[in-house]
């Protein structure tokens, strides 16, 4: 007996750093890899670069926030390349550690942490949901376009703020209903609330609905395809979920982000600072592909791909309701 | 349930058969996944305990879990069911946060102890209006208590989204406490004596949570005010008889049992995080009362059940880090079935233990 419980524990040992030295690292947030949505993106990014490199990353979900600071400095002790922490929540963690571990490198998505060693990468989905909230006024025909978010916080509202103005620039007269739908992180994870809400929006005249709010979103898309209203995706393209249905997707590249911060570190082209990614660097935008292709006249693709220009050009300014004030 | 057991086998082996019984059925679980049971066992226990880190995770745990605990083992002395812990130390959180960003112009010896009794006083006052609704109006404190804590995160998350959060940054946390407006860290303290602490979140709440440990037993066991909130609970007639107010009596355990678990906000809003975070509550005010139903509300069992669960926490935390195929999912469900055999499934043992030393009795 007491062999076997030896053997398990140098089983242990064996399985235990489940990663290779200069292996990268991720720690996702509460939504879980799973979510289909941001975490999802962030989990599809790690994949690929597994797929290219044959290297195992290492990882982490975490539950609650004391988890944030112990997986990170985990993850970085045991000598990560990279250690990338997906979503606002883990400023802090990622300031404390990355001064504890000078010399390891640490990529943040969605916050900025000013520190030598610490890649940011952030967002401009402002200017994304802008494009989304133009082809949602232009494919109402009632006028009236809804919004379903999350949580009634900064980073749902910027979702918001730029779809509302997206709309009011393609039809000035349109009428912009939000909803959001919790008050708990678990807002992002209830598909049934999501659908319930877009339904009570389709009542109210919408006809297409945005929708900000994870896995929520799921419930949103399903009711807009019952209702046989249009809907539009977000994070990921979500546009073949339901083709038909799904007017478009506001494509955030969190993938893209998580994919470069790994692949820079095993390449030496990892730097240190802010990234920020709007239009122009094509880190945010919108989805045209063969499931939504029916749904958006070239007339559509045409001013969306102008008003996209024009942001580009700073000629039309989306307002960031996070910007720091 | 005939048959009395001897007390150490009440309190001693029947939660650890309880406990070995949930381990054993994780292990089938573990083994349906293809891991071996015994090499997570051992992630398990040395996550837990292993290294002085674990150490400090575990004890970290166990203080939010202490009270908690505490909270739903005082209504339960009342004869009342407090599902809203988690909201009381949210509402909580608010208070200490009030104080610690608000009075920080104050030296750190007012700062802290206001501060600290902000957090009390906010969750015995969230904790207060259920216990008058229920005391007063007859509404059920079950249900209310479960409305409050949406009501809590709601208000809260307003809070954060508009009024307390950090402009600089735009997500919904206020800005870091003054350093003199925080509780210690173990890390600091010794950093004081010129040493160093392994990094964790521990910090002086837990010492504050023993305190709570020992006044709840005074409370409860050895003041007339207790003395009228175990009579409530064991029988309101008999109480209203003996000259006791039992609406009195319920809204006075509400408030206590929301003021203990509104202490929680001291270990993660002043202590560990040191600033308000969005949903720093994490389910600890749930866990709870899975931590008074196994410490058999009683003060002592609370603290070993915190502990033990503080351990399930970190230790399942090392688990999911070191063993890929176990995700936080699995984790959770290895908690949840202890949570079923020490709370759920009590008297699944107890009538064969007790048959079994009733046998024992007979032949001695």
């Amino acid at each position: 007996m007491k062999n076997v419980a030896l053997a398990a524990l140098f089983a242990a040992c064996l399985a235990g750093p489940a990663m290779a030295q200069n292996a990268p690292a991720v720690t996702f947030d509460v939504g879980g890899k799973f979510d289909r949505s941001f975490n999802q993106a962030a989990y599809d990014g790690a994949e690929k670069f597994k797929k290219e490199t044959g290297v195992q990353y290492a990882e982490f979900e975490v539950r609650n926030a004391a988890e944030r600071e112990q997986s990170i400095r985990n993850l970085a002790r045991r000598g990560a390349s990279v250690v990338v922490a997906v979503g606002f929540n883990n400023r802090s963690a990622v300031e404390t550690v990355a001064r504890e571990f000078p010399n390891v490198k640490f990529t943040i998505i969605d916050s900025v942490v000013e520190l030598p060693n610490v890649q940011s990468v952030v967002f401009r989905e402002h200017e994304g949901s802008f494009l989304v909230g133009m082809l949602a006024a232009m494919a109402s025909k009632s006028g009236k376009v809804g919004f379903v978010g999350g949580m009634d916080i900064p980073l749902i509202r910027k979702f918001y703020k730029g779809y509302e103005e997206g709309a009011k620039f393609a039809n000035p007269k349109a009428d912009v209903l939000m909803n959001m739908t919790g008050t708990t992180p678990a807002a992002f994870n209830d598909p049934t609330r999501g659908a319930e809400l877009a339904r009570g929006q389709f009542d109210r005249g919408v006809d297409v609905v945005y929708a900000a709010a994870g896995a929520t979103g799921l419930g949103v898309y399903q009711a807009a395809k019952d209702a046989h209203k249009l809907a539009i995706g977000v994070d990921s393209n979500q546009d073949h979920l339901h083709p038909g249905t799904m007017l478009s997707s506001m494509i955030k590249r969190v993938d893209v982000a998580v994919y470069n911060a790994m692949i820079g570190a095993r390449n030496g082209t990892w730097k240190a600072g802010v990234t920020v990614l709007g239009l122009k660097e094509e880190g945010v935008g919108w989805s045209l592909d063969e499931f939504n292709r029916k749904l958006v006249t070239p007339e559509m693709e045409k001013k969306v791909n102008e008003a996209r220009a024009a942001i580009i050009a700073g000629k039309i300014k989306v307002t960031d309701v996070t910007a720091a004030r | 349930m005939k048959g009395e057991l001897p007390r150490w086998v009440d309190l001693g082996l029947l939660p650890a058969v309880n406990l070995l019984a949930a381990l054993a059925l994780s292990s089938l679980v573990v083994l349906a996944i293809g891991v071996n049971p015994l090499a997570a066992l051992a992630i398990l226990v040395r996550g837990a305990v292993g290294y002085p880190e674990a150490w400090g995770y575990t004890l970290y745990y166990a203080t939010n879990f202490v009270f908690t605990g505490l909270a739903v083992a005082v209504a339960f002395h009342a004869g009342l069911f407090n599902i809203g812990g988690e909201g009381q130390a949210y509402v909580a959180g608010l208070g200490a946060t009030l104080v610690c960003l608000g009075l920080d112009a104050l030296p750190g010896f007012l700062v802290v102890p206001l501060a600290i009794l902000a957090a009390a006083a906010f969750g015995a006052a969230w904790g207060a209006i259920p216990g008058w609704l229920q005391a007063r109006r007859g509404s059920h404190v079950v249900i209310t208590t479960i409305m409050f804590n949406f009501l809590a995160s709601a208000l809260m998350t307003y809070m954060l989204s508009n009024v307390l959060l950090d402009p600089t940054y735009g997500s919904p946390e206020t800005r870091h406490f003054a350093p003199h407006a925080t509780v210690w860290k173990l890390t600091d303290i010794a950093a004081r004596f010129g040493f160093e602490a392994p990094r964790s979140p521990l910090n002086a709440a837990t010492l504050l949570a023993l305190a709570a440990a020992a006044f709840v037993w005074v409370y409860v066991w050895r003041t007339r005010a207790g003395y009228a909130l175990r009579t409530v609970g064991a029988n309101e007639q008999a109480a209203r008889y003996a000259g006791i107010d039992p609406a009195r009596t319920i809204i006075a355990a509400m408030a206590i049992s929301g003021a203990l678990a509104g202490l929680m906000a001291v270990n993660e809003v002043m202590g560990s995080q040191q600033r308000m975070v969005l949903a720093f509550t994490g389910g600890y005010g749930f866990v709870g009362i899975a931590v008074a139903l196994m410490g058999r509300n009683h003060p002592v069992g609370v603290c070993l059940a915190a502990l033990l669960f503080g351990a399930l926490y970190q230790g399942g935390s090392d688990l999911a880090f070191e063993i890929s195929t176990i995700n936080r999912d699995l984790v959770i469900v290895i908690q949840g079935l202890v949570i079923l055999f020490c709370g759920a499934l009590e008297n699944m043992f107890r009538p064969a233990l007790a048959a079994f030393f009733a046998r024992e009795r007979a032949a001695a």
